[in-house]
C-alpha cells in the first residue's frame, strides 16, 4: 500500500510538471468551500489573462506563461500544500487570495526568493519593502481602504465627522481584523464613534449584528466581508431598511453576487474600487477573440466581466508587466524567481502602458521603490443600481490618509522585523 | 506460520509483559522504526514533509490525544480544536518570550499548559457524561476560539490576529520557520509521535489505563471495585490535552509557520480528529495512527492522481475527493463498525491459524 502511494504520487507529480523552458505562474485558487462564488471568477480573470497573452502574443518576451492550477479552497493546510506542490517547477510569483495563506507564505517565499504577491489584500505592513523584501501588495491594501471609506464619509458630511457613529461590520478573522487600527486610529482624529461588530466563518448567521445595528444606529456602516457574508449582510441590511447609501463595503465586499440577492434592497449599496468593471474596455474584444471565442476560456466562462474577474485579471496584468520589466532588466526571457523580485521592485504602470494594454483608466498609475511596496493606495467608490444591475463609479481616485497609516505601517513591520531578526534593507 | 505465539519461550516476567509478545511483531516494529528513522530522514523532499508526513504524524499525536480521552476514557470530547489552540498559543508565547531556549522544551511546556486547561474543563465530567459532556466541551471548544480571538495579548497585539512562528533550533538544528530542511522538521515530529505513542501504550497498559478502562466499561462498578472517578476522569483529560497540546504546538510551529485560531483550530478540526479515532479504532493506539493516515494522507493521494494524473479541472477533483473519501468512510464502517484497528486485529488472528485454519 506505502509503495503503490509513493508510486503513484510520484508518477502523478511528473504528469503535473510543465516543460522547465516556460514561465511558471501558479494559481492558488478555490473553486470549492464557502468562498468558492469570490473565488472563482478570479481565477477565471487571472487564468484567461495569461491564456490571452499566451494566444495572441505569444507569452510573454517569447515565452509561454504556464499556470497551474492548484486548489486550497481557502484552507491554509491546502494552501501549504498548494505552494510546495506548485514551488518546485521554477514558479515566479504566487497570487493565493487569502489572507490567511499570505501570513503562511510570507517567510517561505522570503526564504526560497520568489515573489508573493497580494494586489487589495494580505498583510498591510508588507508595503514597507525595507522589511518584506519578497511581498508586493500595491496599488492598495486593507488599512488604505478603511481611510479611503472615511475620507469618502468626511467629504460627504462637509469635512466633518464629529460624533458620527460608524459600524464596522468585519468577517472575525485576520482580514476582517485589519482595519480596525487604523480605523480606531482615524476615530480619534476625527471624533467619530467606532462599533465593531465581528461576524464569525462563514457568515451565514448575523442576525445578532444587525438588531445591534438597528439599535445604535449608526450613521454609516462599513464592511469588510468575504464570501457568503457579503449577500447576508446585504440581504440583512434590506430586512432592517438601512439606508443602502450609507453602507459601504471594501472592495472585496463588492460583487455582483453579493448585491443580486438582495433584490432592489440592495439598490443604491456602495463599495470600494480598486480598478474600473463592466466591458467597456478594448482588453474585452481580444479575450472574446481569442480566447473565449477559441474555446480556451476557464471554468464555465460565465463570469466574464464582473468585478472579481476584473480583478484576478488585473492581478494577472500586474504580474505580466512585472515579468516584462524582469525580462527587460535580465536582457533575457527565461527569468529566474531573483530576477522577477527585481522586476516586481522596479515596475512601474503607467496611464499610457495600460491604454496600451486595452485597459484604459482601469487602475491607478504607481512606481513601485525599494522601500514602497504598496503604491499610492487610491479607490475610487462605485453604486450599484439594482434596476440596470450594474455598477457605476461614483467618485474620483480617493487619497488615503497616509500621515496615520504610514507610522501604523512602520510599528507593525518593525515589530514583525524585531520578532524575526529581520535586517532591514534598502539603507 | 511463522506469525504465533509457539516457540517463542519466555523466561523473564518482564519478557512476558512485554508490548509486542510475538517476534513477527517485533521485528515489524523495528522495521518500521529503521524506515522511519533510518531511511526517510535521506530520502524526504519539501513536498513530502510538508504535505505528507508532517501533517500525518501530527494529526496522528492529537489522535492518540483524543483516544485517551474518548477511546480508553469513555469521555466524548468536542474540545480538541480548542485544546490544540492552547497549545499553539502556549508555543507562540513562550516562543517570543523566552527566544533563547530550546524549541523542543517549549512544545513540552505547551503541552503541559493544556493539560491544565484541559484538567480545567474536564471537571463537568465529574458529572456529565455521554453526549451531554460533549456538549460541555464543545462549550470549551468555542470559548477557547472566542479567548484567542478576542484577547490581543495571546496574539502579541499584531494587527491581524495572526500568530506566526519565528525561527527557534535544538542544539543548533533550525526547528521552526521558513528556513527549516524538510528532515529536520520530520525527525522533530517523528521523535514526538514515537514519545507519545510509547507513552500512551505503557500508561493504557499499566495501573492508570486500566482504570480509565474500568470508568469507560462501567463507571459505578468502577468506583464500588474501588476506582476514585475523580482521579481517573481528570487524569485521563489532562494527558490527553498534554498530547493535544503538543500536536497543537507543532500545528502551528513547524507545520503551518502561521495561524489563527478560527481557521485552523475551528471545530472542524475536533470533529476531524475525532472521525480519525472512529474510523481507525477507539481504544487502540494503532487505530490512532491508521486513522489519522487515512484522512490526511488519502486526500492529498486522490488530488495528486485526479489533478496530477488524469488532469481534471481543480473544482471537480476536489468535488469528486469529497464523494469518495465519504464513500469510503461509509463502506469501512459498515464492513468494520470498531474501526481499521479492528480489521488488523482479525487480520493478526487469521494470521495466526494460517495456513490451517482448523
Amino acid at each position: 500500500m506505502k509503495m503503490n502511494f509513493a508510486a503513484l504520487t510520484a508518477a502523478a507529480m511528473m504528469a503535473a510538471a510543465p516543460a522547465m523552458a516556460d514561465l511558471v505562474v501558479p494559481n492558488l485558487s478555490y473553486r470549492t468551500g464557502p468562498y468558492a462564488p469570490g473565488g472563482v471568477p478570479y481565477a477565471d480573470g487571472f487564468q484567461d489573462y495569461f491564456t490571452l497573452l499566451n494566444e495572441r502574443d505569444g507569452g510573454i518576451g517569447g515565452e509561454i506563461v504556464q499556470v497551474p492550477e492548484c486548489e486550497t479552497a481557502y484552507n491554509t493546510e491546502k494552501g501549504v500544500e498548494c505552494y510546495e506542490a506548485t514551488k518546485g517547477n521554477n514558479a515566479l510569483a504566487f497570487n493565493p487570495l487569502s489572507t490567511g495563506i499570505t501570513y503562511q507564505l510570507i517567510p517561505k517565499v522570503t526564504s526560497d526568493g520568489s515573489t508573493l504577491y497580494t494586489p487589495g489584500y494580505g498583510r498591510t505592513s508588507a508595503s514597507n519593502g525595507k522589511v518584506f523584501s519578497n511581498v508586493f501588495n500595491y496599488p492598495a491594501n486593507y488599512w488604505t481602504a478603511a481611510s479611503v471609506a472615511i475620507n469618502y464619509l468626511l467629504a460627504e458630511n462637509g469635512g466633518d465627522l464629529k460624533g458620527k457613529k460608524i459600524a464596522l461590520v468585519y468577517h472575525n478573522s485576520s482580514y476582517g481584523k485589519e482595519p480596525i487600527r487604523t480605523l480606531e486610529e482615524l476615530s480619534k482624529k476625527h471624533g467619530f464613534e467606532l462599533i465593531q461588530l465581528p461576524v464569525e466563518h462563514p457568515g451565514q448567521e448575523q442576525k445578532s449584528q444587525w438588531l445591534q445595528i438597528r439599535r445604535e444606529k449608526p450613521d454609516n456602516v462599513i464592511m469588510y466581508g468575504w464570501g457568503v457574508m457579503n449577500a447576508v449582510a446585504i440581504q440583512e441590511a434590506a430586512n432592517i431598511r438601512y439606508p443602502m447609501d450609507q453602507f459601504i463595503g471594501i472592495w472585496w465586499s463588492g460583487a455582483d453576487h453579493d448585491v443580486l440577492p438582495a433584490g432592489d434592497g440592495a439598490n443604491g449599496y456602495k463599495s470600494l474600487a480598486m480598478h474600473g468593471t463592466g466591458m467597456d474596455y478594448p482588453v474585452y474584444a481580444d479575450l472574446k477573440k481569442y480566447v473565449a471565442d477559441a474555446g480556451k476560456g476557464a471554468g464555465a466562462g460565465d463570469q466574464v466581466g464582473g468585478v472579481l474577474y476584473s480583478r484576478g485579471m488585473y492581478a494577472a496584468m500586474i504580474i505580466a508587466e512585472a515579468l516584462r520589466t524582469a525580462q527587460e532588466m535580465a536582457g533575457t526571457s527565461q527569468v529566474t524567481p531573483a530576477q522577477v523580485r527585481d522586476g516586481f521592485e522596479n515596475l512601474e504602470i503607467t496611464e499610457e502602458r495600460m491604454e496600451e494594454l486595452g485597459l484604459p483608466d482601469f487602475g491607478q498609475a504607481f512606481k513601485a521603490t525599494c522601500e514602497d511596496h504598496g503604491g499610492p493606495g487610491k479607490a475610487r467608490i462605485q453604486q450599484w443600481d439594482a434596476t440596470a444591475k450594474t455598477w457605476t463609479l461614483i467618485s474620483d481616485w480617493i487619497e488615503p490618509d497616509m500621515d496615520v497609516i504610514q507610522p501604523l505601517i512602520l510599528e507593525d513591520s518593525e515589530a514583525y522585523a524585531a520578532e524575526n531578526n529581520i535586517e532591514q534593507r534598502c539603507n | 506460520m511463522f506469525y504465533r505465539e509457539a516457540g517463542d519461550f519466555k523466561t523473564t516476567y518482564s519478557e512476558d509483559s512485554q508490548t509486542f509478545p510475538i517476534k513477527f511483531d517485533r521485528i515489524r516494529y523495528y522495521a518500521v522504526l529503521a524506515v522511519a528513522f533510518g531511511i526517510i530522514p535521506f530520502f524526504i523532499n519539501d513536498y513530502w514533509a510538508n504535505a505528507v508526513f508532517v501533517p500525518f504524524l501530527i494529526y496522528a499525536i492529537a489522535a492518540i490525544g483524543l483516544n485517551i480521552l474518548v477511546g480508553y476514557c469513555g469521555q466524548l470530547s468536542l474540545g480538541t480544536g480548542g485544546f490544540m489552540a492552547v497549545g499553539a498559543y502556549a508555543v507562540y508565547k513562550l516562543m517570543t518570550a523566552f527566544p533563547e531556549v530550546s524549541i523542543f522544551i517549549h512544545v513540552i511546556l505547551a503541552g503541559g499548559i493544556t493539560a491544565g486547561v484541559g484538567v480545567l474543563f474536564g471537571l463537568p465530567s465529574l458529572r456529565i457524561k455521554g453526549f451531554y459532556l460533549a456538549v460541555a466541551t464543545l462549550a470549551a471548544q468555542f470559548f477557547l476560539v472566542w479567548l484567542f480571538n478576542k484577547v490581543p495579548w495571546f496574539y502579541n497585539y499584531s494587527a491581524s490576529g495572526q500568530i506566526s512562528a519565528p525561527e527557534r533550533d535544538i542544539l543548533g538544528i533550525v526547528i521552526t520557520g521558513p528556513d527549516t530542511t524538510a528532515a529536520a522538521k520530520y525527525l522533530f515530529c517523528a521523535v514526538m509521535l514515537l514519545l507519545v505513542a510509547w507513552l500512551a501504550r505503557n500508561l493504557t497498559r499499566g495501573t492508570i489505563g486500566r482504570k480509565w478502562m474500568a470508568i469507560r466499561d462501567m463507571d459505578i462498578a468502577a468506583e464500588i471495585i474501588g476506582v476514585n472517578p475523580l482521579r481517573a476522569k481528570l487524569s485521563a483529560f489532562a494527558v490527553s490535552s498534554f498530547f493535544i497540546g503538543i500536536a497543537g504546538a507543532l500545528f502551528f510551529a513547524v507545520y503551518l509557520g502561521a495561524a489563527e485560531v478560527g481557521e485552523s483550530f475551528g471545530i472542524q478540526k475536533s470533529f476531524l480528529i475525532l472521525f480519525m479515532i472512529i474510523i481507525g479504532g477507539l481504544g487502540s493506539v494503532f487505530g490512532s495512527l491508521a486513522g489519522a493516515a487515512f484522512l490526511v494522507l488519502l486526500p492529498v493521494f486522490l488530488k495528486n492522481v485526479l489533478v496530477g494524473g488524469f488532469g481534471w479541472p481543480t473544482d471537480l477533483a476536489a468535488h469528486i475527493e469529497l464523494i469518495i473519501i465519504g464513500a469510503l468512510i461509509i463502506i469501512f464502517l459498515i464492513a468494520e463498525p470498531h474501526g481499521i484497528a479492528q480489521l488488523w486485529r482479525l487480520a493478526k488472528e487469521k494470521l495466526r491459524l494460517w495456513p490451517f485454519p482448523h
